[in-house]
């Protein structure tokens, strides 16, 4: 069983308590009624669906019922970290290199 | 002439049940409000209640027979086992809030005795020993299939919170996690 850490809650609990909310970080454009169907599409339904390292919306419905984010592999399921809904994208290249100091030190 | 036919009220739950180790018990009628309030609204609402609402994760705070569980960060469960009006102490504070009456939406179980985790973690996931889930902490979270509330009132005793029609599933699979505890 996973477990999340959420940050509201601020405590790490069993995935059971959690529900994915599709990709993180995906703005909404403020002239939605201008745009072609095309520019549409491209914001609404297309998604990388990357090998690896993801930003993610998760919800913890059975808990404190709040949105955040994650950084998560979807190789190998590992949640690199948990942030607040507002807060800014962490750096991918500093959450991938405290994981390579953390696997050093092991 | 039709006779004025008088309703009356029917339990969800009436019979005790569990084992030695996990006593279960349907708890006695309740006043409950959902409460949603932003942080500047709570000093009022804290007032108006007559208890102070916890805004630390996992935290409640008690007065007599009222109670006020953190459920999320701008959400909480405020109960009353005397059966108060919660909703006019509510509205009473006169600041921004948003209180939905739920004391019949929700029923209890109290369940009590030396194997309340062990019954309990027959369908929960959290971790219930007292260092991390101490007296006093609540939660919301998952038993089986069904969403709970927790909030323990003792080393030894839970309060388990669920929806009135939820609450034949939660008490039996209460029933057979307090069987298993004896084991
Ligand atoms: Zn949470």
């Amino acid at each position: 069983m996973l477990l999340i850490y959420c940050p509201y809650c601020e405590e790490e609990r069993s995935e059971l308590e959690f529900r994915g909310a599709g990709d993180a970080h995906i703005a909404r454009p403020e002239n939605i009624a201008d745009i072609t169907d095309e520019e549409f599409e491209e914001y609404f339904f297309l998604r990388q669906n990357p090998k690896g390292l993801i930003f993610e919306r998760w919800r913890h419905i059975h808990g404190c019922g709040r949105f955040f984010n994650a950084a998560r592999d979807t190789v190998s399921d590992r949640f690199y970290t948990t942030y607040k809904a507002g807060e800014p994208k962490p750096d991918i290249s500093d959450i991938l290199q405290s994981e390579q100091n953390k696997g050093a030190a092991k | 002439m039709a006779d004025q036919v008088t309703a009356s009220r029917k339990a969800a739950l009436t019979a005790r049940g569990g084992s030695a180790e996990a006593i279960l018990t349907p708890a006695p009628a309740a006043t409950r409000i959902s409460l949603r309030a932003g942080a500047d609204a709570l000093p009022a609402l804290s007032a108006a209640l007559g208890v102070t609402l916890p805004t630390r994760p996992k935290t409640s705070a008690s007065s007599g027979q009222r109670h006020a569980l953190w459920i999320g960060p701008d959400e909480w469960l405020v109960f009353d086992e005397g059966e108060a009006d919660l909703m006019a102490a509510a509205a009473s504070s006169g600041t921004l809030h948003s209180a939905v009456d739920i004391s019949h939406r929700n029923v209890a179980v109290i369940v009590s005795g030396p194997g309340v985790d062990v019954a309990i973690n027959s369908g929960c996931p959290q971790d219930l020993s007292l260092p991390i889930f101490p007296v006093g902490a609540c939660s919301r979270t998952i038993f089986g299939k069904a969403e709970i509330i927790l909030f323990r009132t003792a080393e030894d005793q839970f309060r388990v919170e669920c929806w009135r029609s939820f609450s034949p599933f939660v008490f039996g699979l209460l029933s057979e996690g307090a069987a298993d505890a004896g084991h």
